[in-house]
């Protein structure tokens, strides 16, 4: 019997009070590839830091493989590339460094790294183009850069379970390639991968499912074809938008216009 | 008086070792306030361990064990005000900071305790440590090295991205809480040093020098470790070898070293960096236009005094500001 990686039942999710998501059913089955969608603030981020266990939910329930997340210790399962942190801090640190604590979820207490750590480590450099950077400072990095060596760092770590938030914010087109081939040869391996994303671009042809949300509701849940005019047609890259047809403007209007029948809503 | 005589004294000695044992122990948890941008928590914690010296002082009890256990108190309730994360929260370590000052100048008084006593807290007072002092003081000093260096990639990660480290299942608020207790403990650790109003600046300005020099956390803190070694045997030592006609506190003199270090190795970091950055490659193609570089006689090549930068496939020259490739017979701007 096959383990589902995330399972969330009537969901809901505040931040500070403000009921920011609401009535989320999502399933995510093993080896599935899904793309979260929606316009800012429509509670994508939320989701993902739920899901992670950053944020409780107020209402519902919500299982990481098969287990309630307040029970869930198997952290090692489980990657996360946060959205638009910055991959610097006070004191100075390498971008091995960084990419190396994401090997943690597998290390023992006062023990040094071993072979196999320092291979994985190596080689999420290598996948995201950094190798050649590694001893270099994280602060001394581009924005897209930075942003690459967060991704390693979750792939240090050979989750089986990946949340990605907006991973190509600010990556150029070679590169998104790059973590595309990445995610395309994680996911044969069998990694579940739930990824944020504004724009699919290289991804495109790797995902199977697209779960739109809209004012912290899910809209749509299926493939990424059947996804509501604009966005499927924008996700699998026949629109190319040029000045005045910005992202945002086409896409949070027309988003919510075509869906007459909005989904049951748990409460 | 000759280095080799000084050696003889027994409270030189004492001194040295506690100098020694201070100045690995708080750089080595400088370096994580510095990471979460609490430079000032020290300082901060030293204020409210004043209150827990003058307790020690007025009670009869060992004002170095009171000072721990105020101070540890002082340091949890700083991390769960800052973990609140409120708006309010800044003002209230203000007047936890200020009120362990007032508040431990004042029990010294109404105890009748002299306030040359708490000098000796205040701005320290290495020479006159007793040998139980000396024993704690290197307990104490073992333990945060040895927490600090031992649990160093975890307490890294946990103060270099705490939603990442909570996702990697660390357990964020016991780390917290054992940096702020590691803090509060070297704080009293280098109470005897370099005093209590001093203590943030051998915890934080050797991290600063460090900082200059090295571009990775763990050679961060390793060198951080060693100045602050430097910087406390050098306070102690060198004022001993000048003339006694003049009287110089190690404690403020430790200060000093280590802030000349600092002063000193700043024009090296920024040349250093400078000319990192200057050398970095551009990893962008070469430019589609094509644009000649004004006619100059002056030949690019290896040595030619000029920075040279992997660009791509080939070599810039880095002349005025500008990049020249060669091509053909000139050059062109890249
Ligand atoms: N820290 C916070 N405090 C208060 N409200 C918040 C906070 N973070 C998010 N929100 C609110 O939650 C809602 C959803 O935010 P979320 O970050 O999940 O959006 P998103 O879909 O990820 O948007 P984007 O595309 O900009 O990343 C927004 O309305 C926002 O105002
Ligand atoms: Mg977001």
């Amino acid at each position: 019997m096959s383990v589902t990686p995330v399972r969330i039942q009537g969901g809901a999710v505040s931040i500070g009070g403000r009921p920011v998501l609401r009535g989320i059913d999502l399933e995510i089955r093993e080896g599935e590839f899904v793309v979260l969608l929606g316009a800012n603030g429509s509670g994508k981020s939320t989701l993902v830091r739920a899901c992670t266990g950053l944020l409780p939910t107020t209402h519902g329930s919500l299982h990481l493989f098969d287990t309630p997340i307040g029970r869930f210790r198997d952290w090692q399962r489980v990657g996360y590339v946060p959205q638009r942190a910055s991959a610097g801090s006070g004191v100075p640190a390498s971008v091995w460094e960084v990419v190396a604590s994401g090997r943690l979820t597998r290390r023992r207490l006062l023990r040094p790294l071993g072979r196999v750590d320092r291979r994985a480590i190596d080689d999420a450099l290598e996948t995201v183009g950094l190798a050649d950077r590694a001893r270099d400072g994280v602060s001394q990095l581009s924005g897209g850069q930075q942003q690459r060596v967060l991704i390693a760092r979750a792939l240090a770590g050979e989750p089986e379970l990946f949340f990605l938030d907006e991973p190509n914010a600010g990556v150029d087109v070679e590169n998104q390639q790059a973590l595309a081939d990445a995610l395309r040869a994680l996911h044969a391996r069998g990694s579940t991968l739930v990824t944020v994303l504004h724009e699919l671009g290289p991804i495109a042809p790797l995902t199977q499912r697209a779960v739109v949300l809209s004012q912290g509701r899910i809209v749509h849940d299926g493939p990424v074809d059947a996804a509501p005019g604009t966005v499927a047609a924008m996700l699998t890259g026949h629109v190319h938008h040029h000045g005045e047809t910005d992202v945002a403007v086409t896409f949070a209007p027309q988003l919510s216009a075509p869906l007459d029948t909005p989904p049951e809503e748990a409460r | 008086m000759s280095l080799h005589e000084l050696l003889t004294y027994e409270f030189v000695q004492r001194a040295l070792i506690a100098a020694v044992f201070t100045g690995f122990a708080a750089p080595a948890i400088g370096t994580y306030l510095v990471q979460r941008r609490l430079a000032l928590m020290g300082d901060g914690i030293g204020h409210v361990a004043v209150t827990g010296v003058a307790l020690g002082l007025v009670t009869q009890l060992s004002p170095t064990w009171t000072a721990v256990a105020v101070a540890v108190l002082g340091a949890v309730a700083i991390e769960l005000v800052r973990e609140r994360g409120n708006v309010n929260g800044d003002l209230a370590l203000a007047l936890m900071f200020y009120g362990g000052l007032a508040g431990g100048v004042l029990l010294t008084g109404l105890g009748g305790q002299s306030a040359a006593r708490l000098q000796q807290y205040l701005f320290g007072a290495i020479t006159t440590i007793g040998r139980d002092d000396l024993i704690a003081t290197m307990v104490l000093a073992a333990i945060v090295v040895v927490v600090g260096v031992g649990l160093s990639p975890q307490l890294f990660a946990v103060s270099h991205d705490v939603d990442f480290a909570r996702v990697a299942g660390l357990r964020v608020r016991y780390y917290n809480l054992l940096v702020a207790v590691l803090a509060a403990v070297s704080v009293t650790v280098a109470m005897r040093t370099v005093g209590l109003l001093l203590v943030s600046a051998l915890m934080v300005v050797p991290v600063a020098t460090a900082q200059q020099l090295t571009t990775s956390f763990r050679r961060t803190l390793g060198v951080a470790m060693g100045l602050g070694v430097v910087a406390s045997v050098g306070g102690l030592v060198g004022p001993a070898m000048v003339p006694s006609s003049t009287v110089v506190a190690p404690g403020p003199a430790i200060i000093m070293v280590a802030l000349a270090c600092f002063v000193l190795t700043w024009p090296i970091g920024s040349w250093t960096r400078r000319r990192a950055r200057r050398r970095a490659p551009f990893t962008d193609s070469a430019p589609q236009v094509h644009e000649a570089a004004e006619s100059h006689p002056h030949r690019h090549a290896a040595g030619c005094g000029h920075v040279a930068v992997v660009h791509h496939d080939h070599v810039d020259y880095v002349h005025d500001g500008h990049r020249h490739a060669a091509h053909g017979d000139h050059y062109d701007e890249h």
